[in-house]
């Protein structure tokens, strides 16, 4: 497809990365030089300096025969003229990131009367994952599949759990409950497991099951699923309202740490039930006196990275709970990794993570027998939903006959809604969805799964 | 810096040369010359080098601007070494130097010769040489990524390097789908030329050989007279052809892409049009000895399309113009062809951004407080565009001077001398007095011929990625 990506901040280079090397053709748009230049160094992009909102210079972005414009500047008005004008000088698809809360409750107005195909909000979706791992907090990932039916799970093998030296076929029977494993992460290696593989504590490993499996597997093999009651968040933000918000939903206590007076007293209008207090968390003696040795959930979410860190690294030395750290610069990811921060949180590439999910799935339309999309572990690893076609080569044969692929595993099978987490005598039928999991990228048709 | 992946660049550079000499191999055989071999056994030495290290697998895929520069310029360098082995082993130009003043003057689309007599060449050799005009006209290494799958930011880096310009832009968002389409142009308009020429009754081998030099802006000859023989019909076609290839190729997509309203809005080409206009009108005035004022507009265009695009080809010998005449060639050599072309010179879009950066200066001085930015294309030039061009200025009359200090030592007349530094720093081909058109370099010592070779290879890859080669931290690790 033709691309144009309004603005070149991060959003925009992972986005103009990744969709550069799914083999679309991008043209970059911003009206500083220096951020068009940062990509266009280093991608096979074409870049224009202007005001992304202005005709003439989407006119020679080549607006007239683009398929898609992401606006993804800083601002809000900014990005809707973008789409706006895109759809009027063009017959293009448009997504925005429109952040502004005020804006929130509009948003499906808005989307519906200017035709724009998706409106993303990154404090917004930051807020659902953060909301989603709070409520099930062993694991530190978590995707859904099949429309929500499936989940895939990411989860720490802890030391004391029976999953350590287990071998992965072993896994259903001795633990009599219905979960794949898909992926095992060992160090810097990432693995499709087979039958034989030895899984081990420290072992970071996805599974696949539905969400009531999930819960009852975390609890046989020893990992604690109790749900959160109390969570402290650090940072009186945006993203930390839509999260009180959300958590308010499920019973689940909020206590919010805010430095600035007049933000807490906003707060406290916006979220009647959660407890706000006005303190610099970066004292131990405010952290120590509102709980943080029995809160069970813990973010950092300020606008400072450092802040953020150290607080995460003292909750983490405190409390069991589960921590979150909001990280917005990724430049020294690899260090950042490798402290025991919890779950890093960053909005930019969630963002940027939704957009292109969403791009996948426009282009699956478009005649691409691949349903879903999803790129895990760093992109090592694609997740990819196929809908099954009369012409497969493999209908009717048990999956243990078939000759796969290594380093592939058919995870789920989707039939008229029921979920079959298959083993070696399930087969695949006509009409299914079959979940591929492998590291051989670029599959694009089920019969690709076979040698 | 990165090692591996500039070897693995210059294997298929060699490679591609290899390939390219299957061209001359084939005239070679038509007329049954034995000096063809010359190129079977540089072909064999090519491939030997070229696929041994081309099979180095780069380490590592990182590539920044210092890579770029570095591959362009050894690109270029190994390309002429080689390039240059035909001559040498067939004994046609034996000494070394000669021979490769000669290829670089190729590739470089330059265009000056050090031999007296050309038509005593084999036809294998004058077509090799007219074909490195070719080649080098559009760059090597823009051909190649137009076929090979390099990947990402390196190929900008290379095209930076080796395209001409202030401020090298892809057509499109692929690199590959842009040198493509570059390339594709300028085959079809090359193809257009060779047909018009042969209609009007030129031989094959000529039409190829001239267009060849036209199409890259070169300006070698296959007769010792130039283009002098030809009738006016040919030399028209000629005319109009140089004056197209000294157009910003971004012109013709646009023309492509029917907007030929945005493509007449570039502010250079406006310029080139306005230049070379002028210049011809003045010229025609200025010359005595034509028959009739369409002559003297025909020669005049035909001299001023030849000189302002680099090329270097003559219908006249201008050497014997009055002094107005030559000193508006003699700037037309500064001036050059249209940034985004085949064309050499210092650039019109720079000349263009030197003119206003005047204007700004002149606008502070008389009042401190005024504020004034630099347009180009009705667009605000990015002050770093601006500031490179200034500094690109400055370099061309460094090297310049330096090297008009050396060529002087041969003793010849300033005219020649100067004129020499001219010619070949701006990949002209002819200058005036000794190296006028119907002269040559022959004369000159190894060391001047060195200096001007230098000249041809800075010229033609607008001075940095070769000074580069030269300064020691591009080659600290």
């Amino acid at each position: 497809m033709n691309i144009i990506i309004v603005g070149c901040g991060k959003v925009g280079a992972t986005l103009a990365e990744q969709l550069d090397q799914e083999g679309h053709d991008i043209i970059v748009v911003d009206n500083k030089a220096s951020s068009v230049e940062n990509i266009t160094n280093f991608m096979d992009v074409m870049g224009i300096v202007g005001n992304g909102a202005s005709y003439n210079v989407l006119l020679e972005a080549g607006i007239e025969r683009a398929d898609l414009l992401i606006a993804v500047t800083g601002s809000d008005e900014l990005n809707l003229l973008c789409c706006l004008i895109a759809r009027k000088a063009g017959k293009c698809h448009t997504i925005a990131r429109v952040r502004n809360p005020g804006y929130n409750d509009e948003i499906e107005f808005i989307k519906e009367e200017m035709g724009l195909s998706m409106t993303i909000n990154p404090e917004l979706e930051t807020a659902i994952e953060i909301s989603a791992l709070i409520n099930l907090p062993s694991a530190i990932e978590i995707d859904t599949f099949a429309k929500g039916k499936v989940e895939l799970l990411k989860f720490h093998v802890p030391e004391h759990s029976v999953l350590n030296n287990m071998k992965v076929m072993n896994l259903s029977s001795k633990l009599k409950s219905k979960v794949l494993v898909c992926i095992v992460e060992r160090e810097d290696q990432v693995f499709i497991p087979s039958g034989s593989f030895l899984l081990q504590a420290n072992d970071i490993i996805s599974i696949i099951a539905s969400h009531k499996t999930a819960i009852d597997f975390f609890q046989k093999a020893g990992i604690f699923v109790g749900r959160s009651k109390n969570v402290m968040l650090i940072g009186g933000g945006t993203l930390t309202v839509y999260l009180a918000q959300r958590l308010a939903t499920s019973d689940i206590k909020v206590t919010i740490i805010e430095q600035n007076s007049e933000r807490c007293e906003e707060l406290s209008d916006l979220l009647p039930s959660a407890r706000i207090i006005n303190a610099n968390a970066t004292e131990k003696n405010v952290l120590l006196e509102e709980g943080i040795d029995d809160t069970e959930a813990f973010a950092s979410l300020t606008n400072y990275d450092e802040e953020n860190i150290l607080l995460s690294l003292y909750a983490k030395k405190r409390s069991r709970a589960k921590v979150f750290t909001k990280i917005t610069r990724m430049t020294y990811d690899d260090i950042v990794g490798e402290m025991s921060l919890g779950v890093i949180i960053n909005p930019k590439l969630v963002t940027a993570d939704r957009i292109l999910q969403h791009i996948r799935a426009m282009q699956n339309s478009k005649g691409s027998n691949v349903e879903t999309l999803y790129k895990l572990v760093d992109n090592k690893v694609e997740a990819l939903e196929f809908y099954v076609r009369s012409n497969a080569k493999l209908l009717g044969v048990p999956l243990e006959k078939l000759n796969l692929k290594p380093n592939l595993l058919v995870s789920c099978i989707n039939r008229k809604g029921k979920i079959i987490i298959p083993n070696g005598q399930d087969h695949i039928e006509v009409g299914d969805t079959v979940i591929i999991v492998t590291t051989n990228t670029g599959l694009d048709d089920l019969n690709d799964i076979l040698i | 810096m990165n090692r591996s992946v500039i070897i693995h660049i210059l294997g298929w550079i060699l490679n591609f040369e290899a390939a390219f000499m299957v061209l001359p191999i084939i005239v070679a055989i038509i007329y049954g010359e034995k000096n063809g071999f010359a190129f079977l056994i540089t072909m064999g030495l090519c491939l030997l080098f070229g696929i041994l290290l081309s099979r180095i697998k780069p380490k590592s895929r990182v590539f920044y601007a210092r890579e770029g520069f570095i591959s362009v310029a050894l690109g270029w360098i190994t390309l002429s070494i080689f390039g240059a082995l035909p001559f040498i082993i067939s004994g046609q130009i034996p000494h070394p130097i000669d021979a490769m003043f000669e290829i670089i003057s190729g590739f470089s689309t330059t265009g000056s010769s050090v031999l007296s007599d050309i038509e005593a060449l084999d036809y294998c050799m004058l077509f090799w040489r007219s074909f490195t005009h070719w080649i080098g006209g559009m760059g090597v290494l823009v051909f190649i990524l137009a076929i090979l799958p390099l990947a990402r930011g390196e190929s900008m880096h290379i095209m930076r390097a080796e395209s001409t310009g202030p401020s090298v832009e892809k057509l499109v968002p692929r690199m590959r789908t842009s040198a493509a389409l570059l390339y594709g142009i300028y085959i079809g308009m090359t193809i257009l030329q060779i047909l018009l020429l042969l209609a009007g009754g030129m031989p094959l081998f000529d039409a190829l050989t001239i267009t060849f030099g036209s199409a890259g802006t070169g300006g070698f000859a296959i007769k010792n007279n130039s283009i002098m023989s030809y009738s006016p019909y040919l030399q028209n076609v000629i005319t109009i052809f140089m004056f197209l290839f000294g157009v910003n190729f971004n012109f013709y997509y646009l023309i492509l892409l029917r907007k030929a309203k945005d493509a007449f809005k570039i502010e250079e080409v406006k310029w080139y049009f306005i230049i070379v206009i002028s210049a011809i009108i003045l010229i025609s005035l200025n010359t005595g000895g034509f028959n009739g004022f369409f002559d003297a507009i025909h020669h005049s265009a035909f001299q001023v399309s030849s000189i302002i695009t680099t090329t270097g080809y003559a219908t006249k010998d201008f050497n014997l113009w009055p002094g107005f005449s030559k000193t508006i060639l003699f700037l037309l050599m500064f001036i050059g062809a249209c940034a985004g072309s085949t064309g050499g010179g210092m650039k019109v879009s720079r000349i263009v951004v030197l003119f206003k950066t005047i204007g700004k200066e002149m606008s502070y001085l008389l009042n401190r407080r005024s504020v004034k930015v630099i347009k180009l294309n009705g667009k605000k030039l990015e002050n770093e565009t601006v500031r490179s061009i200034n500094v690109f200025f400055v370099a061309y009359i460094l090297i310049f001077s330096t090297s008009f200090l050396i060529i002087s030592l041969d003793n010849y007349d300033f005219t020649s001398s100067f004129t020499a530094v001219v010619a070949t720093l701006n990949n002209v081909g002819p200058g005036f007095e000794l190296v006028g058109p119907l002269g040559n370099f022959s004369g000159f010592s190894n060391l001047s011929k060195l200096v001007m070779m230098f000249n041809m290879l800075v010229g033609r890859l607008e001075i940095f990625p070769i000074i580069l080669l030269f300064s020691p931290s591009t080659w600290k690790k």
